[in-house]
């Protein structure tokens, strides 16, 4: 690794400060960081540690409301039965980080926050991975884990095990900046990058994700991840769907791809099939059909379409305690 | 506030004793204090204008403690834990196979818990309690684990062995007599590739060579 300094601030107040300066980035678990700073990827003048920061690591339930500080490592989410009781498919989630190191050391920020997966961008040719002449290295290379939904010029998928659930259901990000604290919906804290100084996420220098609130209460939700290797690898494709009514009975649908898209994807079309809708085979696979209406495969990844429309339908069946 | 830049010339001294009660804050934090939690309030009362001082890129006195003895030393931030325990320490249990997070070779035992030596800055753990392969148990005092190791010969060329070791330590603390699955999954963060992976169940489970679970 380069040279770097390091500061390890106390407050959110004096973390922000020192994020704001160029070149300095926040730590959190480190797992994902170091390697990119190992390998070069990324580098950093100052690293700006967040373990010791005070209220960015907990777990609140309060009422139907999950509260979780950004820094609350994803071994201490796991372990808390109220909120694993209240979101049991919280489990899955976090189960679907197969280490138990990684889960000890990765927070749900950094998750969160991970940088994507694209191997183009981990070998350094940045996160549109274009030649120097403007072609793209994804589509005309090896793309057997990339976007079947591409947005523009960026064709990674986003990684993170949490936010296609807390983009179901529809958590807000509690971010903290120089001007104070903003609250945005978990999806707005994602985009797809057009040009090479853009990053996948929104936040802006000197912001800080500071954790994430869900309101659990009256819904059902489930993940479904389609893996390769049940240990240490990140999913090919996963589901999320929070449905709210009873029964069979879906009042409203959410339901959101990762591993999909550059960005946490929504499947609107998908939720719209189902609302209102009794949950039968019919119903499920004619949902599943719309997750993956207008995805643009590539050379390499045109199975993960029907990846995507099983793990919408065994997410669905979980949610609603059905076989389907 | 403005941000600093970094520099060299940021004040060393005292660095440790900082790290030290700043461990000890995050540990009570997790302890459960959550009042204010995502408020930014929390923070207030253990505002310090001095934790916000640029360390480094040269080397900064971290203190922590390794295998029950404690350790004073100058380390650059960019150090790793797995580094700074072997090349600094002569601490070698810990083994730098993948350096990325990945293969657990590196395992160790952080205030009880199991991390990759690899993906911690030795900065990050100042203030805090190391345990390695070597901390378990000696040769003529093995850890029932070590023992079990040998007696199922759990190992061939042996390099991923201290990492299951520790891991397997860990694992039986949070389930003291693991079924399959949670055997599979205790164990899901660390390679062999050699295959010894019969062994290393039977480890647990009990095999000719008897297990530590009991099982």
């Amino acid at each position: 690794m380069r040279p770097f300094g390091y500061a390890a601030p106390a407050t959110v107040e004096q973390a922000v400060g020192l994020l704001a300066a160029e070149g300095s980035e926040a730590l959190a678990g480190g797992t994902d960081l170091l390697s990119l700073l190992k390998d070069d990827v990324e580098r950093v003048d100052r690293l700006v540690a967040l373990r010791g920061v005070a209220g960015l690591s907990g777990i609140e339930l309060d009422g139907g409301t999950l509260r979780i500080g950004a820094m609350t490592t994803l071994q201490e989410l796991r372990d808390h039965d109220g909120a694993i009781a209240a979101l049991p498919a919280l489990a899955v989630a976090i189960d679907g980080v197969a280490s138990p190191q990684l889960r000890e050391m990765g927070t749900v920020g950094g998750d969160l926050l991970q940088r994507p997966r694209c191997w183009y961008y981990r070998r350094g040719f940045g996160l549109l991975a274009l030649t120097a002449d403007g072609r793209s290295m994804v589509t005309e290379g090896d793309n057997r884990y990339h976007a079947i939904f591409p947005t523009g010029q960026a064709r990674f998928v986003n990684p993170s095990s949490l936010a296609p659930l807390l983009v179901a259901l529809g958590a807000e990000a509690v971010v903290h900046g120089p001007g104070g604290e903003r609250r945005l919906p978990v999806e707005a804290l994602y985009q797809a990058p057009q040009a090479a100084e853009e990053r996948e996420n929104t936040l802006a220098p000197g912001e800080l994700l500071a954790g994430v609130e869900a309101n659990v209460a009256g819904s059902r939700s489930a993940v479904y991840e389609v893996r390769q290797r049940r240990s240490l690898d990140w999913p090919l494709m996963a589901a999320a769907v929070t449905l709210t009514g009873s029964g069979s009975r879906a009042e409203r649908a959410r339901i959101v791809l990762g591993h999909a898209a550059p960005t946490p994807h929504v499947a609107a079309a998908a939720g719209d099939v189902l609302s209102g809708q009794e949950l039968t085979p019919e119903t499920v696979a004619a949902a599943a059909d719309a997750a993956v209406e207008g995805a643009r495969p590539m050379s390499g990844n045109r199975y993960k379409i029907q990846l995507a429309r099983t793990a919408v339908r065994r997410a669905l069946g979980h949610a609603a305690g059905m076989e389907i | 506030m403005k941000g600093r830049r970094v520099t060299d010339d940021a004040k060393r001294s005292g660095f440790s004793r900082r790290s030290f009660l700043r461990g000890g804050a995050a540990g009570a934090l997790s302890g459960g204090l959550t009042t204010g939690l995502l408020t930014g309030e929390a923070g207030a009362a253990a505002a310090d204008s001095e934790a916000t001082e640029t360390v480094g890129p040269g080397p900064v006195d971290v203190e922590l403690e390794v295998n029950g003895a404690t350790h004073r030393l100058a380390v650059e931030p960019r150090v790793t834990l797995l580094d700074g325990l072997r090349d600094r320490l002569d601490v070698t249990g810990p083994k730098r196979v993948c350096d990325r997070g990945t293969c657990g070779a590196c395992t160790v035992l952080e205030d009880g818990r199991p991390i990759y030596a690899c993906s911690r800055l030795m900065i990050e753990s100042a203030g805090r309690s190391i345990t390695t392969v070597e901390g378990l148990g000696s040769p003529d005092a093995m850890h029932d684990v070590q023992q079990a190791f040998v007696d199922n010969d759990a190992q061939q060329c042996g390099f991923c062995t201290p990492g299951f070791v520790v891991a397997t330590a860990a694992l039986l603390a949070r389930h003291p007599a693991p079924s399959e699955p949670e055997i599979e999954a205790g164990l899901g963060g660390n390679f062999c590739r050699c295959g010894t992976y019969k062994g290393i169940r039977a480890v647990i489970a009990g095999g000719e060579g008897g297990g530590v679970s009991g099982g």
